[in-house]
């Protein structure tokens, strides 16, 4: 399986935001993003993830069958809401994703363990705080299967410890053939990331 | 999408979900009605369908621009959307409807006979508009789903839903009412008004849908 883009250019309300990205990713492969402030990598993500069509060239995803035709039907997106129901629990936010999105991969009780949550399932998500939330929105990339995660400033509001058992659940998912693209400010602790970056107009 | 249903069911009962405020304007309007009116018994008998169909119609529309609202707050919108490939977008939007139907606008198909009685509205009369409210409601909340696809960018979007949603809505309160109106009053039909309000209805359930996923495909900026 590969993720290649070619030649991308994104545009955000007519502006053009970005232009000239390529790159390539294959199994095991991370990129980080990075790059200032308005640079483009949230909109990169959103037309990687076909939230936003691609002003110019093309992205693919080669490899990927029927089950996985598009970049977007093997990705994971997560941005930078969580995209859980404050008047649901933890535990029916996490099922109710498992079941939707299809590919079921942990339980959810299982992916709250592996976030270090295991105790507050039946809590509803709005009395988290912000990191707790956070490790939750983590905890959905779990319960069902994509090789592709794209993330946008995944440790917001994470604490270090949290921090570090993400970048093992990221290297757990690379070693398991995924594909990682993270825009982010600060080092994810992924030891073999290549790096884009964004503003310069130039690719990695 | 059994998931989805599911969950959008539970979001609207919850605390907050917004599903009691509609039932509870469905029936503080047609209560006030008669006390507007005054205590003419026949007026009001005449006019009874026609309030509970008014009623009914501002009611629905009343919690419908939260439809997608809600969901791209917090992000999820995103979520569905991008799993749209396996599950198409118009029929998320179906699901959702029919949720919001299930847990807003039913309640107030089974409020509609006890508030016939408040307007002196005789059994068969009730009956009547009972039946076309359950019919013709699923057609607002289509329709409606389709304005706050439009909206579900714009702040203060709400206003604009109902603005937008309103004439295409009227032609199904002038066959839901006419219908009504037939089951009791002797030379006007019962049968062919109704039957074009179940055509409406299929028709928006169709179209409403389809139009909703497009304009929140372009929404998502």
């Amino acid at each position: 399986m590969r993720l290649v883009a070619q030649a991308l250019a994104g545009e955000r309300g007519g502006e053009p935001v970005f232009s000239g990205v390529s790159f390539s990713l294959g199994e095991g492969d991370a990129l980080t993003v990075t790059g200032p402030n308005g640079s483009g990598k949230s909109t990169l993500l959103r037309v990687v993830a076909g939230l936003l069509p691609a002003a110019a060239g093309t992205i693919t995803f080669e490899g990927g069958g029927e089950e996985w035709p598009t970049p977007r039907s093997a990705a994971h997106f997560l941005g930078h809401q969580n995209g859980m129901k404050t008047a649901l629990t933890v535990d029916e936010n996490l099922r109710f994703w498992r079941e939707f999105k299809g590919e079921p991969h942990l339980e959810s009780q299982e992916a709250l363990e592996m976030m270090g949550l295991g105790e507050i399932g039946h809590l509803p998500f709005g009395y988290l705080s912000t990191g707790q939330k956070r490790r939750v929105a983590i905890a959905r990339l779990l319960v069902s299967y994509r090789p592709i995660w794209l993330l946008d400033e995944p440790t917001a509001g994470l604490d270090a410890a949290s921090e570090a058992q993400f970048a093992e659940l990221m290297q757990a998912h690379l070693e398991d053939g995924g594909m990682i693209m993270a825009a982010t400010h600060l080092p994810l602790g992924l030891t073999a990331a290549t790096e884009l970056r964004m503003g310069a107009g130039a690719a990695a | 999408m059994w998931a989805l249903y599911i969950r959008d069911v539970q979001l609207g009962v919850r605390a907050g979900g917004g599903a009691l405020v509609g039932i509870i304007f469905f029936l503080t309007v047609v209560a006030v009605v008669p006390f507007g009116v005054g205590p003419d018994l026949n007026l009001l008998a005449r006019i009874g369908p026609a309030i509970l169909w008014v009623a009914a119609l501002l009611s629905v529309l009343l919690g419908l621009d939260r439809l997608f609202q809600a969901d791209r707050e917090d992000g999820s919108l995103d979520l569905l959307l991008i799993a749209g490939q396996r599950h198409m977008s118009a029929l998320m939007v179906f699901v959702k409807c029919l949720a919001h139907w299930t847990a807003s606008v039913a309640p107030l198909v089974i409020a509609a006979p006890l508030l016939g009685l408040f307007m002196n509205m005789e059994p068969v009369a009730i009956g009547a508009a009972a039946l076309t409210l359950l019919v013709g409601t699923p057609a607002i909340t289509f329709i409606g789903a389709a304005g706050a696809a439009v909206a579900v960018a714009l702040p203060r979007g709400g206003q604009l839903v109902s603005v937008l949603v309103l004439p295409l809505a009227i032609p199904v309160l002038i066959f839901g009412v006419s219908a009504s109106y037939g089951a009791v009053t002797d030379p006007a039909p019962f049968l062919p008004p109704f039957l074009i309000l179940c055509a409406l209805t299929l028709f928006f359930a169709v179209i409403g849908p389809l139009a909703a996923a497009q304009a929140l495909k372009w929404s998502s900026d």
